[in-house]
């Protein structure tokens, strides 16, 4: 499978948030503006990149030789937590600003979802070491067009008149659904249409 | 033997991935500011803005960079300045006295007349940009409630005839509401001060009669026969000069031809 389809199938047709809904929870926390949106996007897929690479590594070269492969949940989940933690003390050193808008998802990236399933993901579909970082990376950058697009909808929805039931996490759910929806439309077809 | 390695390699990775993650601690350690911390911890946590700083952090980084004075927190007023100047072992200075806003209007929609019905969103300044209000008095409190929205105490209520008023008592001081109105009626007063003129007009006494029941005319009674009031008329409106010693301030209230000068508590 070349590089540009799997870029293309985990940032449009498989995109984690619409289609596998996987880590929805920063999904909904962080998207109230899009300055923290942005930052939370690039946090999770400089990890989801990183995880893709060691979790990689991890599995082929030391659980697979020794036969252990029924523990890749549990070392992936340690090494995620731990990779969290680096990237938690990186962004406080460079950017308290982010640090602070961020605020307890940071630390929740540990238990996104997402980082944990591209890592499985990457395993099950057999990419080589690569293939596994590219579609690390183009998870993380679905999971920021995803979150970018709900930021920019919530900010609309902030000025728009909501009934009173619906203001706040209520109507971004219903708007993230339709949009949802909306990603339906990017299927198998287009990789075949787009690369033959 | 298998489960011997499952314990060894588990145990291995977290060792491994636990001595980096130290390792990074070390090297990635952010310098504390220790006074910083120290004044935080007294300040009253309200992160209102009111001293000009986005938040209490702001404000203590910048006391213990002695890039600011002390004493520019409002909700915290002399009892915290006093606690920060030990911390920074600097003498007390510059503690301001207590202000609260305060609605310089009583005008409603029974007493006082319109020149449209609004039916826009719920929201002071988005009225004003229509002919600056739907009020026929363009100085008075346009009842949206923008006010209400920013306050971070909710001092500030609306009754059902929507009259907006700010409770003194729960008002720490932020200047919010003065900053988001847009016609500038709510304003800052001294907590001691005992009255405040409710009104915010500078139209002339004959148009403020046709245009609302409870504004100052600016007849300058209280100006004129109670001049210990501390009462004092420019352009048609009355203002209290709470630096003056304001004796006769409540015979002035008793004598004004709209009762327009009323007891701020």
């Amino acid at each position: 499978m070349s590089y540009i389809a799997i870029l293309i199938t985990y940032i449009f047709i498989n995109n984690f948030i619409f289609t596998q809904f996987l880590g929805l929870c920063p999904f909904i926390g962080v998207s109230k503006n899009s300055e923290s949106a942005i930052g939370m996007g690039i946090a999770v897929t400089f990890v989801m990149g990183l995880a893709s690479l060691i979790t990689y590594l991890v599995y082929h070269f030391l659980l697979v030789p020794l036969q252990l492969q029924y523990l890749q949940t549990l070392s992936f989940i340690l090494v995620i937590a731990a990779l969290v933690q680096f990237v938690e003390m990186i962004i406080q050193k460079n950017s308290p600003a982010l640090y602070q808008a961020l605020g307890i998802f940071l630390p929740l990236i540990t238990t996104n979802c997402a980082v944990l399933g591209i890592a499985i993901i990457n395993i099950t579909q057999g990419y080589n070491l690569m293939e596994s970082f590219v579609a690390g990376i183009a998870g993380g950058l679905g999971f920021t067009l995803a979150i970018i697009l709900m930021s920019n909808l919530r900010e609309k929805l902030d000025l728009s008149p909501v009934r009173k039931a619906f203001k706040g996490v209520p109507i971004a759910f219903v708007s993230g659904g339709l949009m949802a929806l909306a990603f339906m439309a990017f299927d198998k077809a287009l990789l075949t249409n787009l690369l033959g | 033997m298998s489960i011997l390695y499952a314990f060894l390699v588990i145990s291995a990775l977290g060792l491994l991935l636990g001595l980096g993650l130290a390792f990074a601690a070390k090297k990635f350690a952010v310098k504390k500011d220790v006074v910083a911390e120290q004044i935080l911890e007294v300040l009253p946590g309200a992160n209102c803005g009111g001293c000009g700083f986005p938040g209490c952090s702001g404000y203590a980084a910048a006391l213990s960079a002695k890039t600011a004075p002390n004493g520019l927190c409002p909700p915290g007023g002399a009892a915290v300045a006093a606690k920060v100047a030990a911390i920074l072992g600097i003498e007390e200075s510059g503690t301001s006295e207590k202000m609260v806003a305060f609605v310089h209007c009583r005008g409603n929609h029974e007493l006082s007349s319109l020149d449209y019905q609004y039916d826009g969103i719920e929201d002071c300044n988005a009225a004003a940009l229509l002919f600056k209000g739907d009020n026929t008095c363009k100085y008075g409190c346009l009842h949206l409630g923008s006010c209400i929205r920013v306050c971070p105490t909710s001092a500030i209520s609306r009754d059902e005839k929507g009259n907006v008023t700010v409770n003194p008592e729960l008002c720490i001081g932020c200047k919010k509401c003065t900053l988001v109105c847009p016609t500038k009626v709510i304003r800052m007063i001294p907590a001691r001060g005992s009255h405040a003129i409710a009104c915010n007009s500078n139209d002339p006494g004959a148009k403020v009669r046709k245009i609302c029941k409870v504004g100052c005319i600016g007849c300058m009674i209280c100006e004129k026969k109670f001049p210990e009031s501390g009462c004092k008329v420019v352009n048609y409106l009355s203002e209290i000069d709470y630096g003056k010693p304001m004796t006769q301030i409540a015979e002035a209230a008793q004598a004004c031809p709209t009762k327009c000068i009323v007891e701020a508590k």
